[in-house]
């Protein structure tokens, strides 16, 4: 059930924005696709539903080149999304499930059930430009997911959302991912990817620059840093050869340890001046990461 | 599911949608009041036979003979009346004189004079006036069509694009589904359109009782224009496409499309004016642009021999096929790029979709 990326190339012109990407999101995991603008993110997403060619690599799922056919099981909301506004909303939900290949009949049950969970049901008879615009990114939503895609594959799929939409958009993902789904969002975020995916995809400049879980990540790109707590002020680390305090305040201090420092004989000076509450190493947050790994 | 498949769907959609808009219906009802205009009123508007006051009725008998609608008067002074409160058009006095008011009444002349036999050696077998009337009729059914269709067909392409639609769609079905889908349905529609305006000019003559003899004389014309038609519909409908591919909002629409407009235009105006010009026209029959106006009224003057139109048309599906494809290509160049209009060299060089 894996989706693989692999070796993509493309350019536009003279400029190149995918240099040899590979990467794969795996099946029941949520895959946090991040980057700058410009990164390369939409091109990838692009290339991996077929929108666009790639010079060069390809895109394999269960081990096989995807193909048209194996596409149209894949769910997918893209970066500029819209609708047809003057067709009603369940309409256009079932049209897009019938070019997905289900049939008239599947396609409106599935439409009909669908709208009814985004709370849409009494709008489904609706012209879409009637709606207000968060009904329309619900109805969005629901024609990512009309055909019960095995695979989704979602560009920013939380910009623009209400704060109710994207808790519905959340419990969608986390559901699909549950029931085995390889789920793919990109966002620039960082602190919503943060928070909903298992795994990380970081691109910068058409390169991908790390790729894995969460915490292998934070364990690769961990920082000799400490915060400790103690009852009395820990001013006095500031004569500690090898610590480089970067935040100092009444009883909570972080730092950073010269490589050859070790952090036990600071916990242990810091003992010998007090109680100590708490001691240990900090790990970095995404956003640490992602300066490093872009820079 | 295969293309064909998805392209019938983007068909049924896009059907329903036109049937749908408003300025659809509008321009199908408009349409056909122009026919209903044309081929009813006249016979309405004639107004029944020429009403002559007579004052002699020595010759009211041969007055009624002629179908006028004789009214007999006592004197000049009464018919003179008559004539300048303008209750007759015409009427006879003694003599017999023939009065009116500004012109000559010809049926009332006619009906008392006698006229010597006439015999044609070549008579002509096309009515002239219908010699001018149809061949303009056509060619005018054909350009309106073509313009206004193409540019729906355009402007379709350019709603999917403006309102982002379009990623969704070709991430689902290939390019080539979605564009076969739109030009089919539209091409449907304008025949559509035009056999209701055949039917309801059919219909029209009846009531209006127009000599049958027109009628025969009509039909097998509208048989060579319906594969000319087709075909040059056809021939310009993927550029439609196209352009309404390159523009990226509405308004880029008109710009983008001026070089079709004047594909569709300009050969209609060369056969409009050249129309008597036989060397110029036996060229513009052969042209593709200007084939499907062209040659359908050659043939109805008859002045194409039998295998003209044939080799013609052969010309005509061979560059319907080579402008599909460019069109086709310019489409599939341009249809992703949101960004502005896109140039015409921009798309055709471009290769990002996969098909």
């Amino acid at each position: 059930m894996t989706l693989t990326v692999d070796a993509l190339s493309r350019s536009f012109g003279e400029r190149q924005v995918l240099k040899d990407v590979t990467f794969s999101v795996a099946p029941g995991r949520m895959t946090g696709f991040v980057g700058a603008n410009g990164a390369g993110k939409t091109t990838t997403m692009r290339i991996m539903l077929g929108v666009l060619a790639a010079d060069d690599g390809r895109v394999t799922w269960r081990g096989e080149p995807l193909t048209r056919e194996g596409r149209r099981r894949f769910g997918y909301m893209p970066e500029e999304r819209g609708l047809y506004p003057k067709m009603t909303a369940a309409d256009q939900v079932t049209y897009l499930g019938r070019l997905h290949g289900m049939t008239a009949a599947d396609a409106r049950r599935s439409t009909a059930a669908l709208l009814d969970r985004l709370g849409l049901g009494e709008r489904a008879g609706d012209r879409v430009e009637k709606l207000s615009l968060g009904n329309q990114q619900r109805v969005q939503i629901a024609a990512a997911l009309v055909h019960d895609p095995e695979v989704l594959v979602l560009d920013e799929p939380f910009s623009g959302l209400d704060p109710l939409a994207v808790d519905v958009v959340v419990g969608v993902l986390r559901e699909r991912a549950a029931a085995g789904a390889p789920v793919l969002f990109s966002s620039h975020q960082l602190d919503v990817v943060e928070r909903l995916c298992d795994d990380l995809v970081i691109i910068a400049d058409g390169t991908i620059r790390a790729a894995g879980s969460r915490e292998q990540l934070r364990a690769a790109h961990a920082l000799p840093r400490f915060a400790i707590e103690v009852d009395g002020n820990p001013g006095w680390l500031r004569d500690v050869p090898g610590v480089t305090l970067l935040d100092l305040g009444e009883r909570r201090a972080v730092f950073d340890l010269e490589p050859g420092t070790d952090d036990q004989e600071v916990l242990r000076a810091a003992l010998a001046r007090g109680p100590v509450r708490s001691f240990g190493a900090v790990a970095p947050s995404l956003t640490e990461i992602f300066r490093e790994v872009t820079r | 599911m295969t293309t064909l498949h998805a392209a019938k769907l983007v068909a049924a959609r896009e059907t329903r949608a036109k049937l749908r808009d408003k300025t659809f219906l509008f321009s199908t009802v408009f349409f056909l009041l122009i026919t209903v205009a044309t081929t009813v009123l006249p016979a309405l508007l004639a107004g029944g036979p020429t009403k002559v006051a007579v004052a002699d009725s020595a010759v009211a008998g041969a007055l009624r003979d002629a179908g006028l609608d004789v009214r007999l008067v006592p004197d000049q002074a009464t018919a003179e009346r008559l004539i300048r409160a303008d209750e007759v058009e015409a009427a006879v006095v003694a003599g017999p004189t023939v009065l009116a008011l500004d012109e000559v009444p010809s049926d009332v002349v006619d009906a008392l004079s006698t006229a010597p036999p006439v015999r044609l050696l070549e008579p002509d077998d096309v009515n002239p006036f219908l010699k001018i009337i149809v061949p303009m009729a056509l060619a005018l059914l054909f350009f309106f069509t073509s313009f206004t269709f193409g540019m729906q067909i355009a402007q379709s392409v350019t709603e999917e694009k403006q309102t982002r639609i379009v990623e969704i769609l070709v991430a689902s079905i290939p390019v080539r589904a979605l564009l076969a889908g739109k030009v089919a349905a539209l091409t449907l529609l304008a025949f559509g359109q035009i056999a209701l305006i055949a039917v309801v000019a059919t219909v029209g003559m009846r009531v209006a009782d127009v000599d049958p003899a027109v009628v025969s004389l009509v039909g097998p014309a509208i048989g060579w224009f319906l594969p000319y038609f087709a075909l040059g519909f056809v021939m310009l409908a993927t550029l439609w496409a196209g352009v309404g591919a390159l523009a990226a909002r509405q308004e880029d629409i008109a710009g983008a499309s001026m070089p079709l407009q004047m594909a569709v235009m300009l050969p209609f105006f060369a056969v409009l004016f050249l129309t008597d010009n036989e060397a110029a026209m036996r060229v513009l029959s052969y042209v593709p642009l200007s084939s499907p106006i062209a040659m359908p009224v050659r043939l109805f003057n008859e002045d194409a021999a039998a295998w003209e139109p044939i080799a013609s048309l052969v010309l005509l599906a061979v560059s319907a096929a080579v402008f599909l494809a460019v069109g086709a290509r310019i489409y599939e160049g341009s249809l992703l790029r949101t960004n502005g209009r896109t140039s015409f060299t921009a798309a055709w060089r471009s290769r990002s979709m996969t098909g």
